[in-house]
């Protein structure tokens, strides 16, 4: 440590003043980000999302096929053999019209043996028929489950109507003319969006702003909130924690987003089939495609900060990784209750419980979500979001003075405001005559 | 710490000495203060760790805070950064009383060091310089000189998890430096370092109050209290019995004499104050109030022919026993042998 001069030639005094709280949000906030980018931890944490989306793809692909093979959707025939034939060739008329409401019909081979009872083949549970139909085809009997035979009495009916007229039922010529979209599709389809949009949103905050739980305990652990808090005000520290990790949750977001596009280049038709959904028809959402996803990106970044200012201060609040652990489940809990508030209103605009949604900080983002993929009105955006802003800041400052009480263990403050308070209220009091109210604390 | 002329008196600058400076004797213009408290308190669940501090150091002075662990060293100066809020009380650094609003003037060395241990040594720096102010492009630019002025130059790049304690240390006091602060505050600066860095932990605290930084440091160990600084507050039990200069606190104590003397016996004898006590060849007795002069005089009228005569002031450890009490004492003696440990 010789020849140290602080004051050495290259550089002046520090300037008498201090950083903003913005400025010390953006130190702190850069550290972080680049510290989380920069780990080998970050790696995993990419990747860690597609485990569940590969192996839920392949589960499901699975389960669907055990699913098609255990679920039984074949009616047996234990007709005589030509009206045997005769079902099976109506139902093949059939099911060109009316699709999968006509079921699949096959011969019940055992049925050829002189003495099978269909009841009893039935009640032994063997073969894989949802039910059988015996008798003629002028008087169909149909055998099997009560429910089984609720879900076919009607197509069987049909199949052996048609079977015993021998030609097709007569059918009318129906004209037709189409419009783009009725009142009731459009509403049914923009629900669709905003549920979609409300579940990914949910889903994202899930995934990312968990991390934030944790944030405080590596400064906590090795001491540096000491300096952080000697250098800088404590709401600019969970401030630029919080921006760091939204900026983080963003390099995810766009990682998983580029992965996901090049799957979609690769296996469009795939996705469509395994899925089940056609993503390139999805319906529009009330303010459009553009302005809803960038307000899908505000929204989701004001979800991500309010649910982050609790998780931090709840974190800040730990003693150990432990106690974080022991926390995360009941914040998940927290997190789908209002995920499910928000969820529930979607289809009730307008209504006190949905007003509550919007209002209630950490459910806003969402219900004002599902507003914009169902109605077009744009300026209460502007409201909520400034709303939201506000939530933000205030709970990043409750947080860090919670965290600066209760932790740092610092007071005082508050007692001061306190006595200050009594004190104005004392001397109005004295002005006015009045008699002067007393504290209940005290 | 300006010396009260009482202080100066007491130090020996009388009409008359050898060294005599009349220009001494006024009084002068009073330094600005760097801190200024007044009855600080602070209680954690019901107890009090401080009890009513007050504080004032000036700029550029060297300050040190002695006391033992537990004392309200370390409440006291979170309290003095804008760490914590005292319950009643005012603070005030450089005239602002809150300290954040002068964080730039400000370089803090907590007791307990902490460093991002997957953070490069002179991103280390950078980062603690970027916290109070300075761009992060100067910061290292100054992190390297700093470190390669340390013989540290080779680690710059290091993580921290790489260093050795003492040169993650290092790293840690370079950061709370290089923003170049008006005022350091080291919480137990000296705790975990061998004697070399000790030495040079002085040498750079000297060095800083040499180009006028104002220095505040706590310490359990009164040697470097007694080495270093110029004032000292006294600390025990979260009250200050003692805050001024370290030879007025010295000064409390009066000093002792040696006498030792060919003759063992004589009328002389009767001239020694009612204090003395003889401990061999040597008298030991308090410097009376008028003097040794007098003293030396009917000394050798009464022939006892003086061999030597020393006056020996006090040290801040026996100020330290008569202003903070023997426990206390007891209580640091215990702190600075642990640490010795």
């Amino acid at each position: 440590m010789n020849a140290f001069d602080p004051f050495a030639p290259g550089g002046q005094r520090s300037k008498s003043s201090r950083l903003s709280r913005f400025q010390a949000a953006v130190v702190i906030a850069r550290r972080d980000f680049l510290a989380v980018l920069f780990s080998r931890a970050f790696l995993f944490f990419l990747i860690g999302p597609l485990f569940p989306v590969i192996v839920g793809g392949l589960a499901g692909s699975i389960g669907g096929q055990v699913s098609r093979e255990a679920v039984a959707s074949e009616v047996g025939l234990a007709m005589s053999a030509p009206d045997n034939a005769a079902m099976i060739e109506a139902a093949s008329q059939l099911s060109s019209t009316l699709g999968r409401a006509i079921p699949v019909v096959r011969e019940v081979p055992e049925a050829t043996d002189p003495g099978f009872d269909a009841q009893e083949f039935m009640a032994a549970r063997r073969g894989n028929y949802a039910a059988i139909v015996g008798g003629t085809l002028a008087a169909p009997e149909l055998i099997g489950t009560q429910r089984q035979v609720a879900r076919w009495e009607g197509p069987i009916g049909l199949i052996a109507g048609q079977a015993g007229s021998g030609a097709p039922l007569p059918q009318s010529e129906t004209s037709s003319l189409t419009v783009a979209a009725t009142g009731a599709s459009e509403r049914a389809n923009r629900i669709r969006t905003a549920q979609a949009a409300q579940m990914v949103m949910f889903l994202l905050t899930m995934l990312l702003a968990g991390m934030v739980l944790s944030n405080l305990a590596e400064e906590k652990g090795n001491k540096i909130i000491e300096i952080l808090a000697a250098a800088i005000p404590m709401d600019a520290v969970f401030m630029g924690k919080l921006f760091a990790m939204l900026g983080v949750s963003f390099v995810g977001i766009a990682v998983w987003g580029m992965l996901g596009w090049g799957f979609w280049a690769i296996a469009e038709d795939a996705i469509v089939t395994v899925t089940q959904t056609d993503y390139r028809n999805l319906p529009g959402p009330a303010v459009g495609w553009p302005l809803f996803l960038t307000l899908a990106i505000v929204y989701f970044s004001m979800a991500y900060l309010l649910l982050g200012a609790l998780f931090l201060t709840i974190g800040a609040m730990a003693n150990s990784v432990r106690e974080v652990q022991t926390m995360s489940m009941p914040v998940t809990m927290m997190q789908l209750m209002v995920f499910f508030l928000a969820a529930y209103t979607i289809t009730q605009p307008g209504s006190a419980l949905e007003t509550f949604a919007i209002l209630f900080p950490l459910s806003s983002p969402f219900a004002m979500l599902a507003r914009a993929a169902t109605q077009e009105v744009l300026w209460i955006h502007a409201l909520a979001l400034i709303w939201q802003a506000i939530a933000v800041v205030l709970m990043v400052k409750g947080g860090s003075m919670l965290f600066r009480k209760r932790v740092m263990k610092s007071g005082g403050a508050g007692r001061e405001k306190k006595a200050r308070w009594r004190g104005l209220r004392a001397r109005r009091a004295s002005i006015s005559g009045a008699p002067m109210a007393t504290d209940p604390a005290e | 710490m300006d010396m009260a002329l009482g202080d100066r008196m007491a130090a020996g600058n009388r009409p008359g000495d050898a060294g005599w400076d009349e220009t001494a004797l006024i009084p002068p213009e009073p330094r600005p203060l760097a801190i200024e408290a007044k009855g600080l308190v602070k209680s954690f669940e019901g107890t009090r760790a401080v009890d009513g501090i007050d504080l004032s150091v000036p700029q550029g002075a060297i300050y040190g805070v002695l006391g033992p662990n537990g004392a309200g060293k370390t409440t006291t100066l979170r309290m003095l950064l804008g760490i914590i809020d005292p319950d009643e009380g005012v603070r005030r650094v450089f005239g602002h009383d809150r300290p954040h609003d002068i964080g730039r003037l400000i370089g803090y060395l907590p007791e307990e060091r902490g460093l991002y241990p997957s953070m490069k040594a002179i991103e280390a720096i950078a980062f603690m310089g970027a916290l109070r102010g300075l761009p992060l492009a100067e910061g290292r630019r100054r992190g390297l000189e700093l470190l390669e002025s340390h013989d540290l130059g080779h680690a710059a790049n290091r993580t921290i998890r790489q260093l050795s304690k003492g040169m993650a240390q290092t790293v840690q006091l370079l950061g709370t430096l290089v923003h170049r602060p008006r005022l350091v505050v080291f919480d137990e600066p000296f705790s975990g370092l061998d004697a070399i860095n000790q030495g040079k932990l002085e040498r750079m605290i000297r060095s800083l109050a040499e180009q006028g930084t104002t220095v505040i440091f706590s310490t359990h160990v009164i040697h470097h209290a007694e080495r270093l600084c110029e004032g000292v507050a006294i600390i025990a039990g979260g009250r200050v019995p003692y805050a001024g200069s370290v030879e007025a606190a010295r000064d409390r104590i009066p000093a002792q004499v040696r006498l030792e003397t060919r003759a063992r016996d004589g009328g002389w004898t009767a001239a020694l104050p009612a204090d003395t006590r003889r401990e061999g060849d040597f008298f030991y007795f308090t410097l009376p109030e008028t003097g040794v002069e007098p003293l030396l005089r009917r000394l050798i009228e009464g022939e006892a022919g003086i061999l030597s005569l020393s006056i020996e002031r006090a040290g801040l450890h026996d100020a330290f026993v008569a202003i903070a009490g023997e426990a206390a004492a007891r209580q640091l003696e215990m702190d600075a042998q642990e640490h010795r440990r």
